[in-house]
């Protein structure tokens, strides 16, 4: 694959080291290339990339609240198109808080009203930005600052909310998942997304070195993780049609994605089998 | 042009901030056994090495992504 060398994020930007969310964007900026406006929700991405008066992006951005960068994006959209711009491309980032629950209702709208546009959920699995606390796509058992582990909990006790099926159900022409940790797979899946005429939906799983707690040099290694024990699926939902875009070859047991986060480290024996049995069931049904 | 609320009209401008200096430990590259695969390109989250391999130490925060993602171990975190 033919990876563009040309660099739309600049350095300087106040990412933890070892931050999974600036890799992402890195990486699809790369495919959507300069003629491109993005928005951002609130969230870590757009607190690290523009401590005002800096910013880190090369191509136009505008940041909107934590609510609305579905609807903004859809402003963008139409904007553009009434001054006749067909060939610029709206992108859209926001975190799994600004996505999953707070930002859900414009999102779903910008779906439904069918935009051209791509929406690009960055997925850590919490709110990191504020400091750890859960989120709809916070997953079971998990110990967050909102969903604490301790004599009477085990942590996150609901499991992570399916996003990208959600958008799925909108009848959208394009939906995939995609990680960090499989850049290829990923930059391919923006590429579609970019092609596609109409709204397209990209959910992207991404390590958090500071809420997940692991060394910062293993984000990579943790989004494989995910995806070789199933936890994390890639696929694509394109005009409808559902498609596994990677299988692991032989699946690895959840524990070994559990048990090097801190976030998992309390779970009993019991939860890590509920954990599994709820993966194996999930693979099953998808002959992962 | 009338500024709307706040504007930064100077594209990738956070490059004024080094985050160099950030670092306990220096990625150093043994370009004799580099094969030349671009996982730490790829996977850097500062976008701080470029084509022909040359870390930009003003911005390595040192996480180490690098030397863990290459496959023949050719980088190594050193204490600064």
């Amino acid at each position: 694959m033919d990876i563009p060398e040309k660099e739309f994020l600049a350095p300087g930007h106040r990412a933890c080291a070892g931050c999974g969310a600036t890799i992402g964007v890195r990486l699809a900026l790369k495919m959507l290339g300069e003629n491109t406006v993005a928005v951002s929700a609130t969230g870590c991405l757009e607190v690290i990339t523009t401590p005002y008066p800096e910013t880190s992006w090369k191509i136009p951005w505008i940041h909107v609240a934590f609510e609305n960068a579905g609807a903004v994006a859809s402003g963008v959209e139409r904007a553009l198109k009434a001054q006749g711009k067909d060939d610029v491309t709206v992108v859209a980032f926001a975190g799994d808080g600004g996505t999953a629950d707070i930002g859900l209702q414009s999102l779903s709208g910008a779906m439904e009203r069918g935009h051209n546009l791509i929406y690009i959920c960055y997925d850590n699995e919490a709110y990191m930005n504020t400091g750890v606390q859960r989120s709809g796509a916070t997953p079971y058992g998990a110990s967050t600052t909102t969903s604490p582990h301790g004599k009477e909990s085990f942590g996150e006790n609901k499991p992570k909310k399916n996003i990208p099926m959600i958008m799925a159900a909108h009848g959208v022409p394009y939906v995939a998942t995609a990680s960090i940790s499989y850049p290829e797979d990923f930059m391919k899946k923006v590429q579609k997304a970019k092609e596609i005429e109409g709204p397209a939906y990209i959910h992207l799983h991404q390590p958090c070195t500071t809420g997940w707690g692991y060394d910062p040099s293993k984000t990579i290694e943790l989004g494989r993780l995910a995806v070789e024990t199933g936890s994390w699926l890639l696929y694509e939902i394109e005009e409808g049609e559902f498609k596994i875009t990677y299988r692991p070859l032989e699946r690895k047991p959840v524990n070994v994605y559990l048990e090097a986060q801190k976030r998992f480290k309390h779970l009993a024996d019991e939860e890590k089998e509920k954990i599994q049995n709820y993966v194996d069931q999930v693979c099953a049904e998808l002959k992962i | 042009m009338t500024s709307v609320g706040a504007t930064v009209k100077e594209p990738g401008s956070s490059v004024k901030n080094k985050t160099g200096s950030w670092r306990t430990f220096k990625p150093v590259l043994d370009k004799e056994k580099c094969i030349d695969c671009g996982n730490c390109i790829l996977f850097c989250p500062e976008g701080c090495i470029n084509k022909d391999y040359d870390i930009d130490y003003d911005y390595c925060k040192g996480c180490g992504i690098c030397a863990e993602e290459c496959p023949v171990e050719a980088i190594k975190m050193e204490r600064e």
